[in-house]
């Protein structure tokens, strides 16, 4: 992909390229492609098993890819170390919550900053100038994010105690304070009841469209998907079954056939 | 009473070393999880170090900073050649490397300055602090010392970005590398930390138990005995700890019969199984709970 390329702006932000996954004697992914265009809600579901969560953690560098390539603006990522993956633009959340459990809010929020900094250990010891003023403008984002997802109240509360739908938000602050291109959310409806997923959906639109990001919705509430996301790949034993709309994912036989099962079975 | 006050506050005393060294011993266990039985060796090394710089004319305080930089570049220096290769190994394999390390210094040390014991200065002088008889100006001394460095560390964590970010490496080494935290670099901080940390222990007890290659052995257990007695996971938690071992085994000494000063020892490890059969998550740490 060229400079040029780029330029014209149908370039994908973000492109996965034949991804194969093996542990063993286990295929997780098989050949996956498919491309992420900036300032879309892209929408991953699958059955069980189907390999979703693996390429989630292939994107985040947890997981060495067997073959293929994942390439963000052109540039290939895997040849960085996971923890330079959030200075080129990718942030994500867990579908566990993996939060520093006896971090505060605050303090968990704003580690979500580091890479947007860069001091030392000796300037950040003798709090020079520079440092105390990068510090103050971080410390302002900060409480900006946490307001913006209404945890003001529990701001310096230790997150272990929290309930799960406001530690997941916490994570999602986290995720948010570094600014990401591209936000990986994993299971962010896990859990929640049906009130609450709708007021999700329309937080992670709102993200969308006033942050400026472009999110990748790993998820099993079906409704979800199909009301925010622009555009949905469906997985199935670690292979693409589909893509597409979500109106025509949803029509696409093999999609139903996955998660409904065939006549003839 | 008054032997009573002058036990305390001797025990205070010293157990401000105790809470130095259990400091020590807190940052690398919250980095790798593991005990550094070397601790007091690199500590005693240090020492040794500072003694040299100063045969060789400089000036105390100048030659104790220069030290405590060349302590933090040799506790990073041990991590990144010893450790660091290590961090995947089984624990038994870095208990190894922790007793290897600890014979090596305290051999190295015995070949470069043998084994005589050497008088150590003070910087505080040793007479009656504030014209008290109870507390001499470098007992003082070595207590303001490890206030003091309780508080810079104590800002260190909470308020900087780096130290923060050694928490949270500490807390949740996956999650931390999301964010970007290079969390191997971390660790080398760690350590860093910990033998500058111990190099101002075993300059401030030097002193009073001179100095020699075999000086830490009985402090670093003692310091042992005030982390566990702290919580292993809580900086503030250790020097608790420290205080309270000091004040504990100069009471035992005096006012339990038969103990006196050769069964001291003892007692730090009667306190050590004591509190982990009792309160393992010590006074101020967190219960380690694994999920099954």
């Amino acid at each position: 992909m060229t400079q040029a390329q780029l330029a014209q702006g149908n370039a994908p932000l973000l492109a996965v390229r034949d991804v194969s996954v093996v542990f063993g004697g286990i295929i997780a992914l098989n050949g996956v492609s498919f491309d992420m265009h900036k300032g879309n809600i892209l929408g991953l579901i699958g059955p069980n098993g189907a390999g979703k969560t693996t390429l989630f953690n292939c994107l985040s560098r947890l997981y060495q890819p067997s073959s293929g390539d994942i390439l963000m603006e052109g540039v290939s990522i895997l040849t960085r170390p996971p923890h330079r993956i959030a200075e080129i633009g990718i942030g994500r959340t867990f579908q566990n919550v993996a939060l520093f459990p006896n971090l505060s809010v605050l303090d968990n929020v704003r580690v979500g900053t580091h890479s947007r900094s860069n001091s030392d250990i000796i300037s950040d010891s003798l709090r020079l100038g520079w440092v105390r003023r990068g510090e103050a403008e971080l410390n302002k984002h900060v409480h900006e994010i946490v307001t913006y997802l209404g945890l003001d109240d529990v701001a310096h509360t230790i997150v272990s105690g929290l309930p799960f739908g406001t530690q997941k938000r916490v994570e999602l602050a986290r995720a948010l304070a570094a600014d990401p291109k591209i936000l990986l959310l994993d299971e962010p409806a896990g859990g929640l009841n049906h009130e609450e997923v709708h007021v999700l959906g329309d937080l992670i639109k709102r993200i969308r469209d006033e942050r400026h990001m472009t999110i990748l919705l790993v998820e099993h509430h079906m409704g979800l998907v199909m009301s925010i996301a622009d555009h949905v790949v469906a997985l199935n034993f670690g292979r693409k079954l589909a893509e597409g709309t979500p109106a025509q994912v949803q029509a696409d036989p093999d999609v139903i056939k996955a998660y409904l099962g065939s006549k003839d079975q | 009473m008054e032997l009573f006050t002058n036990q305390v506050l001797a025990g205070i005393a010293t157990g401000a070393i105790y809470a130095c060294m259990a400091l020590a011993v807190v940052m690398i266990y919250q980095a790798i999880d593991h005990l550094n039985f070397a601790q007091g060796e690199m500590a005693m090394f240090s020492t040794f170090i500072s003694w040299q710089l100063m045969q060789w004319g400089i000036a105390y305080w100048w030659a104790f900073l220069l030290t405590l930089v060349i302590s933090f570049v040799g506790g990073i220096v041990i991590e990144r050649l010893l450790f660091k290769p290590l961090a995947k190994a089984p624990v038994l394999t870095n208990v190894a490397g922790f007793i290897a390390l600890f014979a090596v210094v305290n051999s190295v040390a015995g070949l470069i300055w043998d084994f005589t014991i050497k008088q150590y200065p003070t910087p505080f002088g040793s007479s009656p602090f504030l014209g008290s008889q109870l507390i001499s100006t470098h007992q003082a001394g070595m207590i303001g010392v490890t206030l003091l460095l309780l508080v810079a560390l104590y800002v260190f964590f909470q308020f900087t970005r780096i130290g923060l970010a050694m928490r949270a490496a500490a807390s949740l080494p996956e999650s931390a590398r999301l964010v970007g935290i290079n969390t191997s670099w971390m660790i080398a901080l760690g350590w860093g930390m910990a033998s500058a940390i111990g190099a101002i222990a075993g300059i401030l007890i030097a002193p009073v138990v001179f100095l020699e290659p075999n000086m830490m052995g009985g402090v670093l257990i003692y310091g042992f005995a005030a982390a566990v007695l702290g919580g292993l996971t809580s900086p503030l938690g250790a020097v608790l700890g420290g205080f309270l071992v000091g004040i504990f085994e100069n009471l035992a000494g005096t006012y339990i019969p038969g103990v006196g000063n050769e069964l001291k020892l003892p007692i730090a490890l009667a306190l050590i199984i004591t509190v982990l059969v009792v309160k393992p998550a010590g006074l101020l740490g967190r219960p380690i709970v694994k999920r099954v």
